[in-house]
């Protein structure tokens, strides 16, 4: 199971109210697109059900599987399986990518250590599989990646740590043709009916190698409009203007 | 690795056990207590005038008139010599509870516990320290304690004994010269790599440090040593003050690293000169580690003396509660194109203070010297604190100096990311740290770094969420 829903969500941002009732629902396996204009609270409502302490939920509710999760810290979300690949992505030198990645699913196993011999199998399986080289096992947690590099090690923490929901923030932005196929082709390995996913984005191009059931357009804060996949098509003509 | 290597090196180290019967000299010093020492170790002549004339130089100079304060320290109360051997300081039982949940945290094995606590006096030897030592001298290594290195090589320990940190150097160096007793003794032929690390003695013996240790290196022309030192166990020690001297010379074309780690009990004062001098295209780096004491004053220099030579000194200081740290380097350049790099960082935690004091000198000879120096400190809470007083002292017109100092909290963002992935606020400040630490552990021997790690996460435990 893997069902989000979202119910008049308002967010406030150093006293600014951002998101101005957000209603979303995401079913089990789906996965959606929410694009929009620049500034229009895409990042927030994803920091927003993460978690990050610095939005403030003034009013609304966030459900993941029936479970409340409003209340919740952020790292209390990434244990009940939600997943943020952020729009820029944090470096934090001295600690290796794998050891953080092993720490990561220790902390979602209850604290108990993952056994390391089938963790460094998987690990070196979906980086072969995103085409990660070998040694950024060791480097520094996204110390001195380049801004794709960053995105690609979102995505295999993302199929590494298997989350219930993955929200990806502009997992798109930076990322060169070919680096946007591995991690469309990441995205799509994750496809099933435990797992679903949110996907900021400004550009069709990544809709034509993960093809969203829903898409959504967010306009000052709200959804203001929700149909199928030809939606974004249909975007890409017209722009956001010749909305409402 | 060395937690397997159990060797007691009592009987190497004291160097005197069949000379003089067991004794202390007692509380306090004078010239009595000094002719004393010197007679019991059977010393020539020349060491004993030396003793003496550096207790003058002792008794003339003042305390330092900078840093942490000393006021604690009462001169008159310390034991100036005693037996390391004959040191049982307490029962286990009376060992403090801290320190044994200490050494289960950090894995210290059982054997080795009460060695360190002070609770045992010596700790069950095996034959692996005589099989290294046979290796060593087949290079033509000579490495012993400096009591017996006086006895075997008078003549080497003459030549450079006191030439680097002169009596006159301060007053705690003066105190050294004329008291002191152990350390190491390491000299390293022409030309000879020694491979692997040597450590001092084995970790375990490393811990029962002396209090006036005096230790000699000697890297002769284009040979290489690497040298570690100490414990990352904490090191309980019933003497309020330990104030050793060490010089290291690295002629041409040498390397010598020296690394130390200490984490004494928070009684101590640990009060230590430790200078290098570096010939022609040298290499000498310091690698220093100050985990515990109450007051920690220590600089480690380097004479940068030869063209082209190069120094470097990595440290990393966790002051905790009721803790002062006040560490620092200095780089003295004074031949042309030498090079420095002093890389310092520090945690502050419940209410601790580090504070870095470095000293770049270039003389008039040190055309185009480079230095580079990088101070980073993280403050776990509001009551800790930081400092740091750099000094740059330039003759020269040509040279490069870069400083960076960097004082901050642990990054609000890292937190959230780590977070953001299920670790728990202490666990993911827990991996900051270690990670802030990483250019340090890094560098140490394998079984030095795993339980570096599992200390600094234990000190972090109460300092976090
Ligand atoms: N931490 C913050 N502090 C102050 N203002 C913020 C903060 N985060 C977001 N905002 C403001 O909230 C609004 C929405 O920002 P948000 O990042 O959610 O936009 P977005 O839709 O993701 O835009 P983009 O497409 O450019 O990524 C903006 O006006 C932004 O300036
Ligand atoms: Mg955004």
């Amino acid at each position: 199971m893997a069902k989000l829903v979202i119910k008049n969500l308002r967010v406030a941002v150093a006293g600014d109210l951002i998101l101005n009732g957000v209603d979303l629902e995401i079913n089990d396996g789906e996965i959606h697109a929410l694009m929009g204009p620049n500034g229009t609270g895409k990042s927030t409502l994803s920091e927003t059900i993460m978690g990050n302490p610095r939005y403030q939920i003034c009013d609304g509710q966030i459900i993941l599987n029936d479970m409340d999760i409003t209340e919740l810290m952020v790292d209390e979300r990434a244990r009940a399986g939600i997943f943020l690949a952020m729009q820029y992505p944090t470096e934090v030198a001295g600690i290796s990518n794998a050891d953080f990645i092993h720490a990561a699913l220790n902390a979602q196993n209850d604290g108990k250590s993952v056994p390391v011999l089938p963790f460094l199998k998987e690990l070196e399986e979906k980086m072969s599989f995103l085409e990660i080289a070998e040694d950024y096992a060791d480097r520094g947690l996204n110390a001195d990646f380049s801004g794709g590099e960053k995105k690609r090690n979102e995505i295999l923490q993302m199929m590494m740590l298997k989350p219930k929901l993955a929200i990806l923030d502009e997992i798109d932005s930076g990322l060169d043709i070919d680096a946007l196929k591995i991690v469309a082709k990441g995205i799509n390995a994750m496809r099933g009916r435990n797992f679903s996913c949110l996907m900021v984005t400004h550009y069709q191009r990544l809709l034509n190698y993960v093809i969203p059931d829903v898409v959504h357009v967010m306009m000052d804060g709200k959804i203001i409009k929700t149909g199928g996949a030809e939606l974004a098509k249909q975007l890409e003509k017209t722009g956001y203007g010749n909305l409402n | 690795m060395n937690n397997q290597t159990k060797d007691s090196l009592s009987d190497e180290r004291g160097g005197v056990d069949d000379i003089t019967p067991v004794f202390s000299t007692g509380v306090g010093i004078d010239v009595a207590t000094i002719i004393q020492i010197s007679k019991s170790k059977d010393e020539p002549e020349w060491m004993l005038k030396l003793r003496l004339k550096a207790y003058q130089v002792y008794l003339e100079k003042e305390m330092p008139d900078y840093g942490p304060d000393l006021s604690g320290i009462d001169l008159s109360q310390i034991k100036y010599f005693q037996r390391a051997t004959d040191r049982i300081a307490r029962t286990w039982e009376e060992v403090p509870d801290e320190i044994k949940t200490t050494f289960e945290r950090i894995g210290v094995p059982e054997a080795e516990r009460q060695y360190l606590a002070g609770s045992a006096a010596q700790y069950e030897s095996e034959a692996v320290y005589s099989n290294l030592k046979r290796d060593l001298e087949d290079q033509g290594i000579i490495f012993m304690d400096t009591d017996s290195a006086l006895k075997k090589h008078p003549e080497l320990v003459k030549e450079y004994f006191g030439t680097l940190v002169t009596m006159e150097d301060n007053k705690f160096a003066a105190l050294n010269t004329a008291v002191w007793s152990g350390g190491t003794f390491l000299y390293v032929p022409k030309n000879v790599h020694a491979d692997v690390p040597i450590q001092s003695y084995f970790r375990i013996n490393a811990g029962r440090t002396g209090q006036f240790e005096r230790t000699l290196i000697i890297v002769e022309e284009g040979a290489s040593v690497n040298y570690v030192e100490g414990c990352t166990a904490p090191n309980y020690s019933e003497d309020s003050l330990h104030a050793a001297v060490v010089e290291v010379f690295v002629k041409k074309d040498g390397y010598c690293r020296y690394t130390t780690i200490q984490n004494w009990s928070t009684n101590v004062y640990s009060l230590e000169t430790k200078r290098a001098q570096a010939a022609k295209n040298a290499t000498m780096e310091w690698v220093d580690g100050n985990l515990g004491s109450k007051v920690t004053m220590k600089y480690p220099s380097i004479y940068l003396v030869g063209e082209g030579a190069t120094g470097s000194m990595l440290s990393i200081a966790a002051a905790g509660a009721n803790m002062h740290q006040d560490t620092g380097a200095k780089m003295i350049h004074m031949a042309p194109r030498t090079h420095s790099t002093i890389v310092s960082k520090s945690i502050c935690h419940n209410g601790g203070r580090a504070d870095y004091r470095g000293l770049i000198k270039y003389t008039k000879e040190a055309v185009k010297a480079k230095s580079h120096i990088e101070c980073d400190t993280i403050l776990m809470d509001n009551n800790s604190a930081s400092d740091t007083f750099p000094i740059n002292d330039i003759e020269t017109s040509d040279g490069t100096i870069e400083h960076e100092a960097h004082v901050s909290k642990i990054s609000e963002g890292q937190l959230y990311y780590l977070k953001s992935r299920g670790l728990d606020e202490s666990t993911a400040s827990q991996l900051i740290i270690m990670g802030f630490l990483e250019p340090f552990t890094k560098q140490l021997p394998m079984e030095y770094a795993v339980e570096l790690d599992r200390l600094i996460k234990f000190q972090m435990e109460g300092s976090i969420g």
